[in-house]
């Protein structure tokens, strides 16, 4: 058995990798050297030879179809820059009401935070601390996190506590929820403008965007930190 | 087989943090200290451990109401359903539509597609593998979309703070129905989808 080699991709709409010609069968002491150019698929454990990939080209798994690299779009300026421009749009989605309310005479607002607080009271408080989780102190982390590993990356060291930060971003990504809860905004203005005068604050653009940024920039994708920085096993 | 070696073939596993090949006997990665495992710990009773929880908790956060709203005197307590209909009987089809999908539609399909994927992992079928395969990621990416409603209920509870007006609170309904995408998600995590092809490879673990 060799490893198959995913081809660079050039037609996304062309669903798959396809197994080209067959490298030689390692030899045992060979294996851990080689074994830091294979992709195994996360979905199927099927071990592929790394190839480089052309520019917004991806490879895909021959046996379960699933991604198993896509090539940088961004470059670590790039990325770093994205993150100093995702916490400025954090500071102002939080400090801003997202929506405003006015009703014969009387007005309300409600930020970010004041819709966890909102959930919390008495038996359902649970609920508040998994909504802040998944609309403030994920993204919140993540960003922070980002902006620490790429400030340095940038320079080309390795950032303190580099392991800890990427494994944390790792940790954190299914529950960073903004673009439920954009969609979350939308449906809530719908739902209120029956009733009363609604209007979108300054916090919902800085959502908008925000969200934008945040799939830029904390995708899997920050992965390649690994061997960019040429982090390796002790 | 295909053709495609497996990476037990080669003694190697992958480190689901950070994606390094990791000999096969490592219980630590080398590179970033996460914890590796072959196939995911207890997966089968794990998942379905969490998929029995969110059921359960699905029963009451249909049932119990999410809402409370005092509108000029007037009360009424909502259920998601309840709030689906009345969105639909005031004529706004598309954000009843948008929250039936994302409350009941999402959950019920991550329920049913969790559950054929630990039937026919137990049963180690080698049926329809690439298409499992596929239904997985897409639950997995899917899922945490029905958090929609929490959301949506605190904002408004939020927002509609007149005394004497009119108020909005959230109700025990929510709590449940958002431990059901906590659980669901929970339980997406720790299946681990290599056990759908596993079955084509005898003597797995
Ligand atoms: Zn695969
Ligand atoms: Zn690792």
């Amino acid at each position: 058995m060799t490893p198959a080699t995913p081809a660079p991709m050039t037609d996304i709409s062309h669903r798959q990798a396809h197994a080209s010609e067959q490298p030689p069968v390692p030899a045992i002491a060979e294996t851990q050297t080689r074994a830091d150019q294979w992709i195994i698929c996360e979905h199927c454990d099927s071990v592929y030879e790394a190839m480089p990939l052309n520019k917004g080209a991806a490879a895909y798994c021959l046996r379960c179809a699933a991604i198993l690299r896509r090539s940088h779009r961004l470059s670590i300026e790039q990325l770093l820059a994205l993150s100093i421009a995702a916490c400025v749009l954090f500071i102002f989605a939080n400090v801003f009401p997202v929506i405003s309310i006015s009703m014969q005479g009387l007005h309300n607002e409600v930020t970010l935070w004041g819709s966890v607080q909102a959930l919390a009271q008495g038996q359902i408080t649970l609920i508040a601390l998994v909504a802040g989780l998944a609309i403030i102190l994920a993204p919140a982390l993540q960003i922070a996190l980002l902006f620490w590993v790429l400030a340095h990356a940038h320079r080309g060291e390795i950032a303190p506590g580099f392991k800890m930060c990427m494994r944390t971003l790792e940790h954190l990504r299914p529950w960073s929820m903004l673009e439920v809860c954009l969609l979350g905004i939308l449906v809530a203005i719908v739902k209120l403008a029956g009733m009363l005068d609604v209007h979108a604050g300054v916090g919902l653009w800085a959502m908008a965007m925000l969200m934008v940024l945040i799939v830029l920039i904390a995708g899997k994708d920050i992965r390649r930190l690994w061997d960019e920085l040429g982090v390796g096993p002790e | 087989m295909n053709g495609i070696p497996c990476a037990r073939e080669y003694k190697v596993t992958l480190c689901h943090v950070c994606s390094y090949v990791c000999p096969d006997d490592a219980h630590e990665c080398p590179r970033c200290d996460s914890p590796v495992h072959r196939r995911k710990p207890n997966s089968l009773t794990r998942t379905w451990a969490f998929l029995i929880a969110g059921l359960i908790f699905y029963i009451p956060a249909n049932l119990l109401p999410v809402m409370y709203t005092t509108m000029l005197g007037s009360s009424s307590e909502n259920t998601i359903m309840s709030g689906v209909i009345e969105f639909a009987e005031g004529g706004s089809w598309d954000i009843a539509i948008l929250i039936f999908i994302a409350s009941v539609v999402v959950p019920c399909i991550k329920f049913l597609v969790l559950g054929l994927l630990l039937v026919t992992c137990q049963r180690r079928s080698t049926w329809a593998m690439r298409e499992r395969s596929r239904l997985f990621r897409f639950i997995e990416l899917i899922g945490y979309w029905s958090m929609l409603d929490v959301l949506v209920v605190a904002l408004v509870a939020a927002l509609v703070q007149f005394r004497g007006l009119s108020t909005i609170e959230p109700r025990l309904g929510i709590l449940f129905f958002g431990l059901v995408v906590v659980m669901t998600m929970l339980a997406a995590m720790t299946f681990d989808p290599r056990l759908i092809w596993d079955a084509e490879v005898e003597d797995v673990r």
